[in-house]
């Protein structure tokens, strides 16, 4: 077997324009989930309107690309609003099922039929980056590789500036939280009410919190839509959404280096898994090889969903996180 | 606070005594200088009328004990005075101002400062982020000021400060740094008077403040709800230890079946029929003073 094939793949992978994106996104459901207790599960919606902003506005209305950032990062916090006025009153889960709601139907409008020579259907929207790798000072013929993978001058632009992005809001996320704003937060988190009887507006902060973590959804659909010069409806599901809560409790949630650790080793496992069931499957190995390659491809998420499992019985907090505080919730 | 605790030492008992002494002894009695007065207060939980209160008021300067027998609704009308329950009907004043449909946080800027009856420490916080957490318009608690900290820098120490001050008070500074969840029951009831301190308040309403306490913690927990008074605060609060509302009230009001059924001084209440039998039912013949005679009201309403 070629363990440096494999190893080179889980490099790639862990700091691949997913693990950026992923990244990204479990930044804001930090913020949400983490920091304030609010359970968003529709993060990809979020997701599907920074990365359709780009593409129609560009392609659409033949605006500059950073137009649709813009236009992204308003339409998420409008979304996040609408989201929040019925439901932050409410009891938690209630803002669960309407943001995972919401998220299916942002998915279905844009690849439905009806609005197909808007949206692209379900082939989605392809090449409107060229006005971001404008600004690229990488020339043409620089590349990188890492063992057998090759990233082009493209790629490594999409990856430097992701990654850029990604420490940016780990620290604005940083400054926020160690702020009087977090600790009003947290205390939202462990008991609004309490809160609320010391003469802070909850509601206003648990927008807030909520807006912020839509907006750093939707860099993240930015960067997916620039990195993949395409956007895909099916990409933006619900699972999407679940891979960005398994990489944040991974990571280790109410940590600001959470998100950034967790998509880091989700990627090298989930991609590292993969090339080595596959690359078993061509030696032969015993037992691995009575499988084929798609069933392989499946077999790697069980792994994975086992490994969260055992993280959760044995270190519940996470990566990062601190076991004393989780104890806490027991009492 | 309004008054530095030591202007008055022990005074204030006797000021708010002689306040009430003429207040005649019936539901609803007018005050001489109330801070809290409330007017047809219903709340309806489909048939069950929880709170019927048709008037009450609240002296100022003074300890009000708010009692009666399970159900009775003092932590309903306690719910809605802070506005985190809304009445089908009612209004009331605190300071004069109408506070009716006020939102909580609201009620709680302007003054009137609750507890609970299950006590709401912020478990995965220390008992100093805890503290902290109380004082009022701080700088950082705005969102975009937060990414700066000169901004509330020096604001955040004189808060550390004052918090450290509390603390020390209510013997609770070696705890300051430890996690409010890993706290006793008594102390995060400690906890959460001196978080209410924070906000400077006029009016503090304990809900229960001695449900869960041990006895050892009861008389310091007495001491700084008599302190409040000393401090100028107005309390009122709901218990069921009658010792407890014998030795700190200065006035006692009477709830049964969502009504106030009456009012007066804590040795004349005890003595009143309706008192008796709405409130201690057919048991009134056996000691009171057995210790700790406290209900508890588990999920009553929340």
């Amino acid at each position: 077997m070629d363990w440096g094939y494999i190893l080179s793949v889980m490099v790639v992978s862990a700091f691949g324009v997913e693990a950026i994106v992923f990244g990204l996104a479990a930044i804001g459901v930090n913020m949400q989930f983490g920091y304030t207790g609010l359970l968003n599960f529709g993060q990809s919606a979020f997701m599907a309107v920074g990365g359709y902003s780009v593409a129609v506005t560009v392609i659409e209305f033949g605006f500059n690309f950073w137009v649709g950032v813009i236009l992204g990062l308003v339409i998420a916090a409008l979304l996040a609003v609408i989201l929040g006025i019925p439901t932050l009153r409410l009891r938690a889960d209630y803002l669960a099922i309407v943001t995972i709601a919401a998220a299916e139907i942002v998915r279905l409008l844009v690849r439905s039929v009806t609005f197909k020579d808007f949206f692209g259907g379900s082939d989605g929207k392809q090449s409107f980056a060229s006005g971001f790798f404008a600004l690229s000072p990488l020339a043409s013929d620089v590349s990188l590789r890492i063992g057998p993978v090759a990233l082009n001058n493209r790629q490594i632009f999409v990856l430097i500036v992701g990654w850029a992005i990604v420490f940016l809001g780990c620290l604005l996320v940083w400054l926020m939280v160690r702020s009087p704003w977090g600790r009003v937060l947290k205390g939202i988190r462990e008991d609004e009410d309490a809160v609320r009887s010391l003469g802070k507006n909850v509601y206003l902060y648990k927008m807030q919190a909520l807006v912020i973590g839509g907006m750093f959804g939707a860099i993240a659909g930015f960067v997916y839509a620039v990195g993949n010069e395409a956007v895909s409806p099916d990409f933006f599901g619900t699972d999407t959404t679940f891979f960005v809560y398994a990489i944040l409790i991974l990571g280790g949630a109410a940590r600001v280096f959470g998100p950034v650790l967790g998509t880091v080793i989700f990627w090298a496992i989930i991609q590292g898994t993969d090339v080595f069931l596959r690359s078993a499957i061509d030696v032969g190995v015993p037992v691995i090889s009575l499988m084929n390659g798609t069933q392989a491809a499946v077999v790697r998420f069980m792994l994975v969903g086992l490994g969260i499992m055992l993280l959760m019985i044995f270190r519940p907090q996470g990566i990062l996180g601190d076991r004393k505080e989780l104890a806490l919730d027991a009492r | 606070m309004p008054d530095s605790p030591d202007a008055a030492s022990g005074s204030r008992k006797d000021a708010a005594v002689r306040a009430l002494a003429d207040v005649p002894r019936t539901p609803g009695s007018p005050k001489p200088d109330p801070i809290l007065v409330a007017d047809h207060v219903i709340r309806r939980f489909g048939g069950l009328t929880a709170v019927d209160v048709e008037h009450v008021e609240v002296q100022r300067g003074a300890i009000t004990a708010l009692i009666g027998p399970n159900g009775a609704g003092k932590t309903t009308f306690f719910n809605l005075l802070t506005g985190f329950d809304t009445p089908d009907t009612g209004s009331w004043l605190f300071n004069g101002k109408d506070i009716a449909g006020v939102p909580s946080y609201k009620v709680a800027r302007l003054g009137m400062i609750r507890t609970f009856q299950l006590t709401k420490a912020l478990s995965k916080m220390t008992v100093l982020e805890n503290m902290r957490l109380g004082a009022t318009a701080q700088k950082g608690e705005r969102l975009l000021a937060s990414m700066f900290g000169f901004l509330w820098g020096a604001q955040e120490k004189a808060i550390t400060e004052k918090a450290d001050d509390l603390l020390k008070r209510f013997n609770m500074h070696a705890k300051r740094a430890d996690f409010a969840g890993e706290l006793s029951g008594g102390q995060r009831k400690l906890l959460e008077m001196a978080r209410a301190l924070m906000t400077d308040p006029e009016m503090v309403m304990l809900d229960e403040p001695m449900a869960g306490v041990n006895p050892a913690l009861t008389q310091s927990l007495l001491e700084h709800i008599k302190n409040l008074r000393e401090q100028g605060m107005t309390v009122l609060f709901v218990e069921h230890d009658m010792d407890m509302v014998r030795d700190i009230s200065d006035w006692v009001i009477v709830m049964a079946q969502g009504k106030v059924i009456a009012e007066g001084p804590p040795d004349e209440v005890m003595r009143d029929e309706a008192v008796i039998v709405a409130y201690l039912g057919g048991h009134h013949d056996k000691a009171l003073t057995s210790t700790g005679v406290s209900f508890t009201e588990e999920g009553e309403d929340q």
